[in-house]
């Protein structure tokens, strides 16, 4: 019988969720790395015993580490990840030009096929990969290096490059996506970078529609179907039909379409959800209920889904990396809050259940659907 | 042998208990006894200092005998008694720092 492990990074610490396919009783373990900010884990699709996850604090600065049985013992692997090169300046709150400095890493996406192939997204944004299972990193740099890279700034939370797509069916194809640049393709693995962005419109920024500068929240796409890509914007939530090239609105009728999250159902390429939160000065939930939306059309088209989720005075807000599903049928769907509740839907979204509800408060939550 | 006390979660990550001892040939400095600490436990390069520049990361702080030795130049000799190890170099994760 196939089995879930969800992979929940906090404020303070990680912890891992195992339940078999019913999804009913479940297993925690953790605080892993307690008191270090967990920002996120995932692991490889090609060995889904080894996982990698990011650890930062603002005193110790970043660690990577490495597991190989599936988060039961971790090794920390290297933590070098020195830009390449001149340093460069990008745009700052004020409108003065700053130099790119290291933050942390935001996102680890494991190769779809090389366990020991692994990227991390870091902030200030830049891109690096590594070949060794994590023990050396190297910048790619033809995106900071990128001629829009002097018009990127950062958003509310840094300057991070926070999501990234691996195609695969076209080799070489990654997707990653920056707040707030916008996203960028590569088609030739990592070496040179096209913004797409066309379509998106952000009054935010003195051009509505420039090349960069958007928010981009978080962009998704279904495996089987990777021409077709989903995005929350800060304000919007888009969708192309192009690979990025073009882009068009899908808000339809959501409450608002302020969110960070979206995700693509496993077996339904047209269903996808978002969270709507109420503003970008107000994240939390708006009427203080909280509701996950469900499309069954590629967007436009939106239901409310509460069964099992609180209506009434809640003010939580789920972060861009906070969602993520199984590959069973019927899909799991999961989700952590800032309140640190990690609830779970076992059929694609109709009831929900909290697996957790008093965790710290959740950064990222990643699914591995095990034999 | 040079005795550095590290921060609870440093001692974590680098799975020792209590303090630490590094030798160190030569002049006792703070460059030289995170160097022999760094060689002698990898995991925690990056964490006290940076890996390329050496600069100390803002929210670490390094006393010994009372004093803040933190803003010294990382080449100055430690004192004497920490240099014999009868008092130990403290790394300590700034009050400042770190997150709700």
């Amino acid at each position: 019988m196939s089995r879930v492990r969800v992979l929940v990074g906090t404020r303070k610490g990680a912890f891992i969720l195992t339940s078999d396919g019913a999804r009913k009783q479940w297993d925690v373990t953790g605080p892993h790395f307690g008191g270090w900010e967990m920002y996120h884990l995932k692991g490889s699709p090609a060995e889904p015993e080894r996982l990698y996850a990011s650890q930062s604090s603002s005193w110790f600065g970043q660690i990577i580490q490495r597991s190989d049985d599936g988060g039961t013992s971790w090794e920390t692997v290297g933590n070098k990840l020195t830009y390449e090169g001149a340093t460069g300046t990008h745009l700052w709150y004020d409108g003065t030009q700053r130099p790119w400095e290291f933050a942390r890493v935001w996102h680890l996406e494991p190769s779809l096929t090389d366990p020991d192939t692994v990227y991390a997204g870091i902030q200030d944004a830049a891109l690096f990969r590594s070949t060794d299972g994590g023990q050396n990193w190297q910048e790619l740099t033809g995106l900071r290096q990128h001629a829009s890279a002097p018009l990127w700034q950062p958003g509310a939370g840094g300057m991070c490059l926070h999501t990234i797509l691996l195609d695969r069916s076209h080799p070489g194809r990654i997707f990653i996506a920056i707040s707030a640049a916008g996203v960028f393709r590569s088609d030739d693995e990592g070496k040179t970078w096209r913004p797409m962005n066309r379509g998106l419109r952000s009054e935010q920024i003195p051009d509505p529609t420039a090349e960069v500068g958007h928010c981009v929240h978080r962009i998704a796409m279904h495996p089987a179907r990777p021409d077709v890509l989903f995005m929350q914007k800060h304000w919007d939530v888009m969708r192309s039909d192009d690979a990025g090239e073009t882009w068009r609105e899908v808000s339809g009728n959501l409450p608002t379409d302020f969110g960070f999250p979206i995700d693509v159902h496993a077996h339904e390429p047209e269903t996808i959800y978002v969270v709507p939160i109420k503003s970008d000065s107000e994240h939390y939930v708006p009427d203080a209920k909280l509701r996950v939306y469900r499309s069954r059309t590629g967007g436009h088209e939106w239901e409310a889904l509460t069964n099992g989720l609180p209506q009434r005075d809640c003010y939580v807000n789920v972060l861009r990396d906070a969602m993520s599903v199984d590959s069973l049928d019927p899909c799991g769907v999961y989700f952590g809050t800032t309140g640190g509740q990690v609830y779970v839907s076992a059929d694609a979204g109709d009831h929900w259940s909290p697996i957790v509800r008093d965790l710290p408060s959740v950064v990222s939550v990643e699914v591995q659907t095990l034999p | 042998m040079i005795r550095v006390v590290l921060p609870a979660h440093l001692r974590t990550l680098a799975q020792v208990n209590g303090e630490v001892k590094v030798d160190v040939g030569g002049s006792v400095t703070q460059r030289a006894v995170l160097d022999a600490l760094e060689a002698s436990y990898p995991m925690l390069r990056g964490t006290i200092r940076d890996q390329t520049t050496h600069q100390r990361r803002a929210f670490i702080r390094l006393f010994a005998c009372q004093e803040d030795l933190s803003n010294d130049s990382p080449d100055t000799p430690l004192p004497e008694a920490v240099a014999t190890g009868a008092e130990p170099l403290l790394v300590v994760g700034a009050m400042a720092g770190g997150s709700a």
